[in-house]
């Protein structure tokens, strides 16, 4: 091929339409408050299915928003609504976060009322194939087992979110004890662990895996040796490249097949 | 891991953020995820003014050396000058 020709797809190549939109919208979260979302999607007319990232505790950050992104390249429709927009509308992330925490978190209860509103959002879109799941990391993945335990989803993926098992401190009086919802589980959950993780600790991660056994729910849990907490975020030390790696591919297997028309 | 946890207390005194000298009212001490120092915990400190909005801030990720050295610093700096001479009523 002549250099600076444009390539054309050859005869019987597959046609896609590889574009995506990505932009800041605004979703209806709990009591009907407006709030903040980033979302992503493909332009490509075929159905999609939905994912909901909820964002880590350091906040609605870039990191997260390039997460978002990602499902879109893949062929989901995905939105993180932002956690923290009552407090610090318009704040940067991190000065977000810093508010959230010195006022004490974001009760449980808000965050399964914003999840709410954006799997909303997203089976709204004309593109939707009716099918929404729901990712998280660190705090997010508490989340995300919070909200599959309370919103009816298709699919669920915890990547190392702590208290899930154990109950959180006193002090932390806006979190409660999420071993008790499990039983409410309402989708298949892929859970994402490193073994060096002290929260959660390998244990923690046992006692969830037998208490969802014992209620007979559909869930696939891998937890990577040579790795802590956060193996996946790649601007920290704690990421580790073989873990990542393979828990990336789990996850789009794993949306791929519960969240398909 | 994040610890959730979090030490705040009500402060006195001014701190110079992103848009110039404002008065302080509240910081928070914590050990988490820094945003920007290359460690994968720090003890982070958060001198603010909640009531001038979550960009009045001046934050700083510490190592749990360099905090522990900063609040033996601290002590000697206060014991080497007069006794409450940056009191409040000082």
């Amino acid at each position: 091929m002549m250099r600076g020709a444009i390539e054309r797809p050859r005869r019987g190549a597959a046609r896609v339409y590889d574009a995506m939109m990505a932009e800041t919208v605004r979703i209806t979260g709990q009591d009907g408050d407006e709030i903040e979302a980033y979302l992503a999607r493909p332009l490509s007319p075929e159905p999609h299915g939905g994912v909901v990232v909820i964002h880590h505790m350091p906040g609605y950050d870039a990191a997260t928003k390039e997460m978002v992104r990602r499902f879109a390249a893949h062929g989901y429709a995905a939105i993180c609504p932002n956690l923290y927009w009552r407090e610090a509308p318009g704040a940067s992330p991190d000065d977000a976060a810093a508010t959230v925490r010195a006022g004490g978190g974001v009760p449980d209860d808000r965050v399964v009322g914003d999840a709410a509103g954006a799997a909303r959002y997203l089976r709204s879109l004309t593109s939707s194939n009716g099918k929404v799941g729901v990712i998280g990391h660190c705090s997010g993945g508490r989340h995300a087992f919070l909200v599959a335990s309370s919103l009816e989803l298709d699919a669920a993926v915890d990547c190392y979110g702590a208290f899930v098992v154990n109950d959180p401190p006193e002090s932390m009086s806006w979190m409660r004890p999420l071993l008790p919802l499990a039983e409410n589980l309402s989708c298949p959950l892929l859970g994402l662990f490193g073994a060096e993780d002290r929260y959660p600790s390998p244990e923690e991660v046992a006692t969830l895996e037998r208490e969802l056994t014992r209620l007979g729910k559909t869930f696939s849990f891998h937890s990577y040796e040579g790795a802590g907490h956060a193996f996946f975020s790649v601007d920290r030390p704690s990421y580790r490249q073989a873990a990542a790696v393979d828990g990336w591919e789990r996850v789009f297997d794993w949306f791929g097949r519960h969240l398909s028309a | 891991m994040c610890t959730y946890l979090t030490e705040k207390i009500q402060i006195t005194g001014s701190g110079k953020g992103a848009e110039g000298w404002f008065g302080l009212t509240q910081a928070a001490v914590y050990v988490a995820h820094p945003v920007h120092a290359p460690f994968e915990h720090t003890v982070n400190i958060d001198f603010a003014n909640p009531g001038r909005g979550p960009s009045a801030r001046v934050a700083v990720e510490l190592t749990e050396e360099a905090a522990l050295a900063l609040v033996d610093a601290i002590q000697a700096a206060i014991a080497s000058a007069p006794p409450g001479l940056a009191a409040a009523n000082g």
